[in-house]
């Protein structure tokens, strides 16, 4: 199972250390990351494999949310079941 | 990887563009409950809704966290409670909705339908006791949803049944009067009206349906007209084509949604209903679709034409998304549920009359329509009586959902609030149509119904 992480918003040292920090310490795999920093945009797309989490996904998704908050960035997590059933045949 | 233009395509429609599930939708029969005795079906009748439907709403919440897509509603429809009432021999039906609204607040859903009734070819027993005790229902529950088919293609208009509408319709407005006429808002009139509706206030579960289902409801006016406003200069035909590529991604979404959720409650997937169901909230409205395509006002010259190209493009591309269709499936116009309707409706271009025109090429009929505290119940019946002919003859669902406004005129309003919205008092011709109504009887089935 994997889930699609997005991070958009102005660009920050350390965005991409705290958010795969968050998902290291919930054992979320990190399989791909793509970024990309347009002017002052900041663009990240991260799939993480979330078959070993140690925690509840809705604990994974809360706890990047806080974390899009508090850096005032949209952070959101996404089950890649969507992306996958509306942009493939 | 997946393409990050779809990833922030799908983000930007759940943000911006309102997409959302509207309902998921979880029908179960309620036929195993009969008993002669009243208290004894409305014990039955709890412990099956609420054993069946116990964890469907932390379902959807957890859907909604793992997909980060929002599920506006979570319902329940039922087997048509006349058909339970009809067991009871002369049982309270009013007992039963209570018992419904009760089921409803144990498993915290949004709202129950099926105080309903099929009436199409005559009244059977329990039907007549349940339609004359619906104002009293309504008044009396505040989720409980109730309607009433009163004809189809195959059995022709009930007339009699037609006539006792009308009148009920208005006893449910003056009884909740003071509480902005509410009763009507939760009561449909159809023709031909679906067995697997996840829409309210129609949705009941038909005798033909499994024993327990779970279905999807769409929504996403917002996105189809997010994408018609990228293509100003488009042809006809490529907006059809727009609407379609639209309205596929938005079922597969629906029909993702609806998968997961038969998977986690462990009964059998219904359908997914392909609609494009508007809000009150700005940027949600199907009359903002038919205005992004150039009309100036909806309800003008050309309304009719624009709603037939986005119903059929909507359905065209919602077909081949989902593993199987049903429900209302179309764009939904009620009024006082979209900005851009009750806007029209104010400024006057949209008319009742422009309206039943629509109904004709749309998913549905005369929704959620203010119309004068003083029209007559014989001018309701006849309204109803026009909107079924429209579904007998075409051989599509049609309903009317009105609210008279009991004490207001033409110039005011009425505020429900929430998904309901408000709509202004819209103007009902003041003719009478008393003896037509006064008659009585049926319809003749249409030519349309000899298709064998």
């Amino acid at each position: 199972m994997k889930a699609v992480i997005t991070v958009i918003g102005h660009d920050t040292v350390g965005i991409l250390h705290k958010v795969s920090g968050i998902c290291a310490a919930r054992n979320a795999n990190v399989v791909e990351v793509t970024q990309s920093v347009l002017q002052d945009l900041f663009a990240m797309f991260m799939l993480v494999d979330i078959t070993g989490l140690n925690c509840d996904y809705s604990e994974l998704s809360a706890s990047l949310t806080k974390l899009g908050e508090e850096l005032g960035l949209s952070i959101h997590v996404m089950h890649e079941d969507i992306f996958n059933s509306m942009h493939r045949i | 990887m997946l393409n990050t233009s779809d990833i922030l395509e799908t983000i930007r429609m759940i943000q911006d563009e309102c997409l959302d599930i509207r309902t998921i939708t979880m029908g179960i029969s309620l036929l195993d409950c009969c008993s002669e005795d009243i208290g004894t079906l409305c014990t039955r009748v709890y412990d099956k809704i609420t054993r069946r439907a116990e964890r469907l709403v932390a379902v959807g919440q957890q859907i909604e966290t793992e997909y980060g897509i929002p599920i506006i509603n979570k319902r329940i429809s039922v087997t048509p409670a006349a058909m339970l009432i009809a067991a009871t021999r002369g049982g309270d039906p009013v007992r039963l909705a209570k018992t419904l609204q009760r089921a409803a607040e144990t498993t915290g859903v949004n709202f129950i339908g099926g105080f309903s009734a099929l009436v199409h070819k005559g009244f059977s027993a329990g039907d007549e006791a349940l339609i004359r005790a619906i104002p009293q229902a309504l008044a009396e529950t505040s989720n409980v949803c109730s309607s009433v088919n009163v004809g189809s293609t195959k059995a022709g208009i009930n007339m009699d049944a037609v006539r006792l509408m009308g009148g009920i319709i208005r006893e449910s407005a003056e009884l909740t009067a003071d509480n902005n006429c509410f009763g009507p808002a939760k009561l449909v009139v159809f023709c031909n009206a679906p067995e697997d509706n996840p829409f309210m206030a129609g949705a009941f579960h038909g005798p033909g349906e499994p024993d327990c289902e779970v279905h999807v409801g769409v929504s996403g006016p917002g996105v189809v007209r997010a994408a018609i406003e990228k293509y100003p200069d488009a042809s006809i035909d490529e907006l059809a084509n727009i609407i379609k590529r639209t309205a596929f991604k938005i079922t597969r979404m629906g029909q993702l949604v609806g998968t997961r959720a038969s998977q986690m409650l462990d009964v059998p997937f219904g359908i997914v209903d392909l609609s494009l169901a508007p809000t009150p909230a700005v940027g949600d409205s199907v009359a903002h679709i038919l205005e992004g395509m150039g009309l100036s006002v909806c309800g003008m010259h050309g309304t009719t034409a624009a709603l037939a190209l986005l119903n059929d493009a909507v359905k065209k591309g919602g077909v081949m998304a989902s593993s199987s269709v049903g429900g209302l499936s179309g764009a939904f116009i009620p009024v006082s549920e979209d900005a851009g309707m009750i806007a029209a409706a104010e400024s006057g271009v949209l008319s009742l009359e422009k309206l039943e025109a629509m109904t004709a090429v749309c998913s549905v009929g005369l929704d959620m329509i203010v119309i004068p505290g003083d029209t007559p119940a014989s001018t309701i019946s006849a309204i109803i009586a026009d909107e079924a002919a429209i579904g007998m003859v075409n051989s599509k669902t049609t309903a009317v959902r009105v609210i008279p406004a009991i004490g207001k005129k033409e110039g005011d309003s009425l505020d429900f609030g929430g998904l309901f919205g408000s709509g202004p008092v819209m103007p009902v011709r003041g003719e009478s149509a008393e003896k037509f109504i006064a008659r009585g009887g049926r319809i003749p089935a249409p030519m349309q119904s000899l298709k064998n």
